[in-house]
């Protein structure tokens, strides 16, 4: 069987701030398809593993490479690495679909707008097509009737459902989801999972750092647990779930658990 | 005479002068503030009355002397003061021109200005105060002057402080224009140097360079206030 | 009430006003180019080019508007380096001196006015232009200056009110606005209140006008800040 580019690697990424060290070598490896919920207590480094594979984050060290594309980097004279290639980061940054905890939606656009904005301008793909498309994942997410609206006029799990379709519209190669439901009123969560479990069962590549164990547990392929920026469990959620052999990551699951 | 000592305290020198008119300016504008804040108390007092005729004159009131140019509302001041008390003198059988001395028609000035915007400072001061420490003093039986006394009076002021630092720095700035009533400010001293040795340049640069001076050293002295009348609060910032 | 003189002196008060209009005009728009310059300076995020826009937006907010005003027009015409300068051509005139001095003074309040703004931006939105792989200048064009923009505009309206009355300060470089007409009208006629009331009318009218041009455009641009009408 001929071997298949993964949609994501991870090669080794470190991450320091100042002299704290939040990731201290954590590689992963993402086929096209795979939902891989990472799990971690706060400051296990999660979501700075996510915001530094679209460079959000300025990994110190690490190689990232997206659909075969390596992301070149070098280091400036101070000793801290930067993208070698502006023009690359942005390339690479629509193919990878990223989901905030604060919706991050534009307050000045309306729902549609903020759909059609980076096709339009970025991927400088033709208007009407843009339109058209983002009315359909409108449809998906179950927001149509709100298109003209404005962000401050939703509730969150509207907004979340908005953001989710705006990174689909950029036809990403990976959606990156960092928290989204973490920011959500309990009564509004399970819409959003809703939708990203509909996502999942497309066959979408996601990257998933969350609190929701149920979704972790029944949705994703392989689940990564993050502990003190390293890489401290990872398997089938089968696997990890059901008697883990870090005793770690089962202290970490009966917390969560309350 | 040399570039720099003509700002000499020599004879000939206009340090002396120069610094005299910077204390005027002082003098002048902090009675400009007094004035603007005992007008401004009066205006927000009116905003915050809730009686609908009161209300309208102070709205009015702030319109009038923030939309006209300050310029305007000082010849007003000064010429319209003098008009005024020559007018009246004239009642009492009195012939001649009455002047009204131009430090109080500047302060005055200045003050009608300064108290506009005051009074939007002081009332959005008093809005900020929390019902709830006005609720808890009324339920321990403090009277309605110890009220405002001892609970809103400070409460005010702290909130304020930091818009009023500003509105200091406006009438420092505002107080130039009294110039033109000849009141010896610095201004005006610039203007008398600058046309008596001919060197316009060096006065009017020295002149800012002085009044650059007031409004960093009186900043600092804000800052310094609200700090302190801050102390325990806590704010937005920091 | 004499109305014939009423209305002859409002007249004659109303031909300056061309006058007033256009400094103001002249000053905002340069104020407005050379503030976006200094704001550029200011967050460049290069320490000399943050420490000289610091340094221009104290001296030109902490010095009298009316002292900077001589600087240039009495300051700087006395000066054999300026008069021998290609400069001299244009500084010789009143109101060029005026635009001028007006405009630096306006840039400085402008640009912290700006800068306010940029703060201002929820740095959320900005993080998810740049996911979208958003290059520097599409993130400034599409969603940073947009989003300022909205915040800018009631601090912007004071500002350009400021303005009009700093134009009143011409009437002391020996340029004919509105203000210096009605000084000229009370000395020769000797009325004291009128001339100076119907000048001030028609300031207070220009400024009403301007700010409920702003507040319209502001009300415009903010469909996002009203409530929803379903």
């Amino acid at each position: 069987m001929p071997a298949e580019t993964p949609a994501l690697t991870v090669d080794k990424m470190h991450k320091s701030f100042g002299q704290l060290e939040v990731l201290k070598g954590v590689s992963l490896t993402a086929n096209d398809g795979d939902v891989i919920s990472i799990l971690g207590s706060s400051g296990s480094g999660k979501s700075t593993f996510l915001r530094c594979i679209n460079l959000l984050e300025t990994p110190d060290k690490g190689v990232v490479t997206v659909a075969g594309e390596t992301i070149t980097m070098r280091h400036r004279r101070d000793g801290r690495a930067e993208p070698a290639d502006r023009r690359q980061v942005d390339r690479i940054r629509s193919e990878l679909g990223m989901v905030f905890q604060s919706f991050n939606l534009w307050s000045h656009l309306t729902v549609l707008e903020n759909l059609i904005e980076a096709p339009v301008h970025v991927q400088k793909r033709p208007r009407a097509e843009c339109v058209e498309e983002a009315r359909a994942l409108l449809a998906k997410v179950g927001m149509s009737e709100r298109e003209t609206y404005y962000p401050a006029h939703l509730s969150g799990g509207q907004q979340q459902r908005a953001a989710i379709a705006r990174a689909l519209a950029m036809r990403p190669k990976v959606m990156l989801f960092d928290e989204p439901t973490s920011a959500l009123d309990p009564e509004l969560v399970g819409e959003v999972l809703r939708v990203m479990r509909a996502l999942a069962e497309e066959g979408r590549t996601m990257l998933v750092v969350t609190h929701e164990m149920g979704f972790a547990r029944d949705v994703s392929s392989r689940v990564m647990f993050l502990h003190h920026g390293l890489v401290e469990a990872e398997g089938p959620p089968q696997e990890l779930f059901s008697g883990s052999t870090s005793e770690r990551f089962r202290q970490f699951i009966s917390k969560e658990r309350g | 005479m040399g570039d720099l000592a003509i700002f000499g305290f020599g004879p000939g020198g206009w340090g002396l002068a120069l610094l005299e008119g910077a204390l005027m300016t002082l003098l002048v504008s902090a009675c400009g503030l007094l004035i603007g804040a005992a007008v401004g108390g009066l205006v927000a007092w009116a905003r915050l009355s809730g009686r609908v005729f009161a209300g309208g004159v102070g709205q009015a009131y702030a319109a009038l002397f923030r939309g006209l140019p300050e310029l305007l509302i000082i010849y007003f001041v000064y010429f319209g003061t003098s008009t005024l008390l020559t007018e009246t003198s004239r009642l009492f059988g009195y012939e001649g021109f009455v002047g009204v001395p131009s430090f109080a028609a500047g302060a005055l000035a200045v003050g009608a200005i300064s108290g506009a915007y005051q009074a939007e400072v002081f009332r959005a001061a008093y809005l900020a105060i929390s019902r709830g420490e006005l609720e808890a003093a009324v339920s321990v039986g403090m009277n309605r002057a110890l009220l405002f006394r001892r609970i809103i009076a400070p409460q005010v002021l702290r909130f304020a402080l930091p818009a009023l630092g500003n509105l200091w720095q406006v009438a420092l700035k505002d107080s130039s224009l009294i110039s033109v009533t000849g009141l010896t400010e610095l201004m005006r001293i610039a203007q008398v140097g600058a046309g008596s040795t001919h060197r316009p340049f060096a006065f009017y640069l020295g002149g800012a360079v002085l009044y650059l001076v007031m409004t960093v050293a009186t900043t600092r002295v804000f800052d310094i206030a609200e700090a302190r009348a801050t102390r325990g609060m806590r704010r937005a910032t920091g | 009430m004499d109305f014939d003189f009423i209305s002859k002196t409002f007249v004659r008060l109303l031909a300056a006003l061309p006058l007033t209009l256009s400094v103001w005009f002249l000053s905002v728009v340069l104020g407005g180019f050379i503030a976006a310059g200094v704001t550029w300076m200011r967050v460049s995020g290069v320490k000399p080019l943050e420490l000289f826009a610091r340094a221009y937006i104290l001296v030109f907010r902490g010095t009298p508007l009316l002292i900077q005003l001589f600087v240039v027009y009495y300051g700087l015409a006395s000066l054999p380096a300026v008069r021998a300068s290609f400069a001299w051509g244009f500084l010789r005139d009143a109101f060029n001196c005026a635009a001028l001095s007006l405009a630096l003074c306006t840039a400085a309040y402008q640009a912290e006015i700006f800068r306010g703004a940029l703060l201002a931006v929820p740095h959320g939105q900005v993080e998810a232009a740049r996911a979208c792989g958003m290059s520097r200048l599409l993130l400034f064009r599409r969603v940073i200056f947009p989003i300022a923009l909205r915040y800018a505009l009631p601090a912007y309206s004071t500002e350009m009110i400021s303005m009009v009355k700093a134009t009143a300060l011409v009437s002391l470089i020996t340029l004919w606005d509105v203000l210096s007409v009605a000084l000229k009208i009370r000395n020769d006629t000797l009325v004291t209140y009128l001339p100076l009331i119907l000048a001030g009318a028609i300031y207070f009218a220009v400024n009403y006008i301007i700010g409920a041009g702003l507040l319209a455009l502001e009300r415009r641009l903010s469909p996002h800040l009203k409530p929803r009408l379903t």
